[in-house]
């Protein structure tokens, strides 16, 4: 017999569409835990990835390009800009209010270029989490 | 404005926000989510003191 607690966390948790909150959880970081009513994570989800992003952007950190070459810059390269782009709106934004600075040598740059990765992964977390929980395996 | 965090600080701020990320995401209850995130945040700080100890050796 099911308990309470595995029940609730096998029932979807919204009637929207758990692809829709995917969408709206990449875009703008904790949103998809907040249509899921999950407030406090949301808040907490949007602070740290905002933070993150924003440190690497002082620091000036260049973002990633997806171009190509030998195997292992490519990877890098691709890897970097997925990791980017996972940001959502804060590296959309970013970019089209025409961030770009040049990738130039120097250790803080580089910090910063990572940290920006660093919170496109998170974002990833926690798209996985909401995506969980809209599809009730998670409460 | 510019900021020129050291690796140190660049570290401890990594380890304070994946450890919180962590915490929310794996956890059922805010209880084991503060615990686990406080339990990560401590792996990192040993994992951070313990690697930059082994390089300060192993370089000399």
């Amino acid at each position: 017999m099911a308990s309470a607690s595995s029940q609730e966390a096998s029932a979807p948790a919204s009637n929207r569409s758990p692809v829709l909150i995917t969408l709206v959880a990449w875009l703008v970081p904790g949103g998809g835990h907040f249509l899921l009513r999950r407030r406090g994570r949301a808040a907490l989800i949007f602070a740290c990835v905002l933070v993150t992003f924003v440190v690497g952007i002082l620091m000036r950190g260049p973002m990633f390009e997806p171009h190509g070459g030998d195997l292992l810059t490519t990877l890098i390269q691709w890897g970097g800009f997925v990791g980017d782009l996972a940001s959502g709106l804060f590296y959309l934004l970013t970019v089209w209010l025409g961030y770009a600075p040049p990738d130039t040598a120097g250790h803080v740059h580089d910090y910063g270029s990572k940290l920006i990765v660093a919170a496109g992964l998170l974002n990833i977390l926690a798209m996985v989490d909401a995506w969980e929980i809209a599809k009730g395996e998670k409460g | 404005m510019k900021l020129n965090l050291t690796h140190f600080e660049v570290s401890i701020l990594f380890a304070l926000v994946t450890s919180v990320m962590l915490g929310l995401v794996t956890k059922k209850t805010d209880r084991e989510r503060v615990r686990y995130g406080i339990q990560c945040f401590a792996y990192f700080i040993v994992a951070l003191f313990g690697i930059g100890w082994a390089m300060h050796f192993l370089h000399g």
